[in-house]
């Protein structure tokens, strides 16, 4: 597979300046609704703490766990599948549908199944998979993937989803009122779920003393899919596991604090078993995540809920757009997690960042995501998968920062250079930092002429 | 070997050294009367309180609510509907409902949600294809967080149960709140002890 350019790739959405105000303006909205939310919880960072511990302890027993969940939820009357990677996860649902005739599939979002890249798996054999997310069904009707985990059209404006669904759903082209094109999709939707054969859904928590699938929904689509057709099977990975009902007070008042700013999810779902006559499947899936688990510098990212804060405060998530990632999972927790997937493929993400530590403060489980992007990058450079530019730029960098005597002479060079250097120099292909903006002017004099000058002791 | 025993035999092997489980503490402090509290988290996230009477008919307060309203079906014996759930054979036939009743089991005041299980709603998908939702809460049954809201152990043995918080909402659309997404259109709660 084709390396990912995440700058190049970028480009393009940096270009649409409307889109990209917007883009960078509606996800730091959601950051400040976070931190108005966090901060009326006096006992914020202690839940944190607690979120963290819950989660390391669950990881660090997890086999257990997973079969205390397999035995309690096939005691309720659901039946548990176990699937190594998105393959097979893909042919245990197909083969559940197929077994019972089932060709319609009502689902909520999930970022398991966009991983497992399963829609496209089971149209081309015959299922109709509807999305009934808004957000993930515009994605669908527009053949992109998810830009965002918690809004998966975040990067569209109202104009584009006008179009997208004159196109498919034969709304009024001129109509992009967001109230209208709302309802349409309500109301193109609801046929499905009464004649669906099927509903899916991913899930929030997997609660291993009950058995109990958790789900957080606003739309109520994830409850009118399982609620309604016989059958429902409910995809998770292998880390969503919390130990007790009680640990889940620790997370729901987080996950939605963390992602929109709400003190909950309209709709906080617990599936533990099937209704009366009805089919409860649930397919727990590794794909890579066992790998993970034995990374010492990396399992931490397994703690994830899917929030999306971080991506929500990262600046650069915030200018570049969730698809420039390449990647299932974008932002800095993709950034960290999509080389586990593969390292080649991915090797530019853990760049796509400023190491402000920002996703770090205000992740509700405490992962130490931008350590881990500087891991990530040490990684790759010692696997030598640095792009020629950014190989050579950081081995001239690493002999001048070594070097007090180079170091002095660059930094008094470079103060020169920028006043009087042409611009062609300056800015070209080789020098990042000068696309897309000004290099800002140079000091008059250097740090360490102004130090000995006014503070060396004679 | 079964794809079973590969997953848990890797997961085993790749466990890092064990680190223990914390205790949860109810985190009791907020202030405030709990009932106040719920009203005003119910509406910040879009539901309504209605003020009925402390006595009388319950059914002719709702339909007096809803007055363009054809279809109402209740679960709860305390409001009469137009049409009875017992009937029911498939969850798709509620869909024209348009006004659904329940009776919470109990609320939380953090959230303003209600707690609701396959017993309260007799057929679950009453809670999402009726197009307004009247919910029944004792005020007395108002717990103060989710800490407390998850030690009511016993209900989570429900195979269904859900925590509903206002009605159906989205903002997927440049982040413009919407209240009727794919389910309830609105949600009421009418605060009243059981008859």
């Amino acid at each position: 597979m084709k390396r990912i350019d995440h700058a190049e790739a970028s480009s393009k959405f940096i270009k649409a300046k409307d889109h990209l105000e917007f883009h960078d303006q509606r996800l730091w909205d959601l950051r400040q609704k976070r931190d108005r939310e966090s901060e009326q919880i006096p006992e914020w960072e202690q839940l944190r703490v607690l979120a963290s511990a819950i989660k390391e302890h669950t990881l660090t027993h997890l086999a257990d766990y997973l079969e205390e969940f397999e035995r309690n939820a096939t005691a309720n009357g659901a039946r548990v599948h176990w699937a190594r990677d998105a393959a097979e996860h893909n042919q245990i649902v197909l083969d559940i549908m197929r077994a019972r005739g089932a060709r319609i599939l009502v689902k909520a979002k999930s970022m398991l199944t966009d991983e497992c890249e399963m829609r496209p798996f089971l149209e081309n054999r015959g299922i109709e998979v509807m999305e009934t997310d808004l957000g993930e069904r515009i994605q669908q009707l527009d053949n992109e993937p998810p830009s965002h985990i918690v809004v998966p059209a975040v990067h569209k404006l109202r104009g584009d989803v006008a179009r997208v669904f004159a196109r498919t759903i034969g709304t009024d082209p001129k109509n992009s009122d967001v109230h209208y094109l709302a309802e349409s999709q309500r109301q193109h939707t609801r046929p499905y779920f009464l004649k669906a054969d099927a509903g899916m859904t991913g899930a929030n928590f997997a609660v291993a003393e009950t058995g109990t699938v958790v789900v957080c929904t606003n739309e109520g689509n994830a409850d009118l899919s399982v609620n309604l057709p016989p059958l429902y099977i409910a995809s998770i990975g292998i880390e969503k596991i919390v130990p007790k009902i009680e640990h889940l007070g620790v997370f729901v008042r987080m996950l939605s604090r963390s992602a929109l700013g709400s003190p909950i999810t309209q709709l906080t779902s617990h599936f533990r078993a099937p209704r009366d006559g009805c089919e409860m499947h649930v397919v727990l899936v590794d794909n890579g995540r066992s790998e993970r688990l034995g990374m010492p510098d990396f399992w931490y990212s397994l703690k994830c809920i899917r929030c999306g804060a971080c991506m929500n405060t990262c600046p650069v998530y915030r200018r570049s757009g969730g698809l420039s990632y390449g990647a299932t999972y974008s932002g800095p927790i993709g950034v960290i997690i999509d080389p586990t997937f593969n390292l080649r493929r991915y090797s530019s993400l853990p760049f796509a960042s400023t190491l402000n530590g920002s996703c770090t403060s205000v992740c509700p489980v405490k992962i130490n995501i931008h350590e881990q992007i500087y891991k990530w990058r040490q990684v790759i450079a010692e696997r030598g998968a640095l792009p020629f530019v950014k190989r050579e730029a950081m081995q001239v960098a690493g002999k001048v920062l070594s070097n007090p005597k180079l170091y002095r002479a660059a930094v008094e060079t470079a103060g020169a250079g920028i006043e009087h250097l042409p611009r062609f120099m300056m800015y070209n292909r080789l020098n990042a930092w000068g696309r897309q903006r000004e290099v800002p002017a140079a000091a008059p004099q250097t740090f360490r002429q102004w130090y000995l000058k006014n503070r060396s002791k004679p | 070997m079964s794809s079973r025993d590969e997953i848990l035999g890797r997961v085993r092997h790749n466990q890092p050294p064990p680190r223990s489980l914390p205790a949860v503490p109810g985190f009791d402090a907020a202030a405030g009367s709990e009932v106040e509290r719920f009203k005003a988290a119910l509406s910040r996230m879009g539901g309504k309180i209605a003020a009925a009477p402390p006595q009388g008919d319950l059914g002719l307060f709702v339909r007096a609510l809803f007055p363009e309203a054809k279809v109402i079906c209740s679960a709860t014996p305390e409001v009469a509907g137009s049409r009875s759930l017992d009937a029911v054979r498939s969850p798709a036939e509620l869909s024209d409902v348009d006004v659904g009743v329940v009776r919470a089991v109990y609320g939380v005041a953090e959230t303003g949600s209600v707690w609701l299980t396959e017993s309260e709603f007799k057929v679950n998908s009453l809670g999402f294809l009726a197009q307004h939702l009247v919910v029944l809460l004792d005020p007395a049954r108002i717990v103060g967080n989710l800490h407390h809201a998850y030690r009511e152990r016993a209900q989570f043995d429900a195979r269904y149960g859900v925590f509903m918080t206002g009605p159906s909402a989205t903002a997927d659309i440049e982040g413009v709140l919407i209240h009727g997404a794919q389910g309830i259109r609105t949600l009421t709660v009418i605060l009243r002890a059981r008859d």
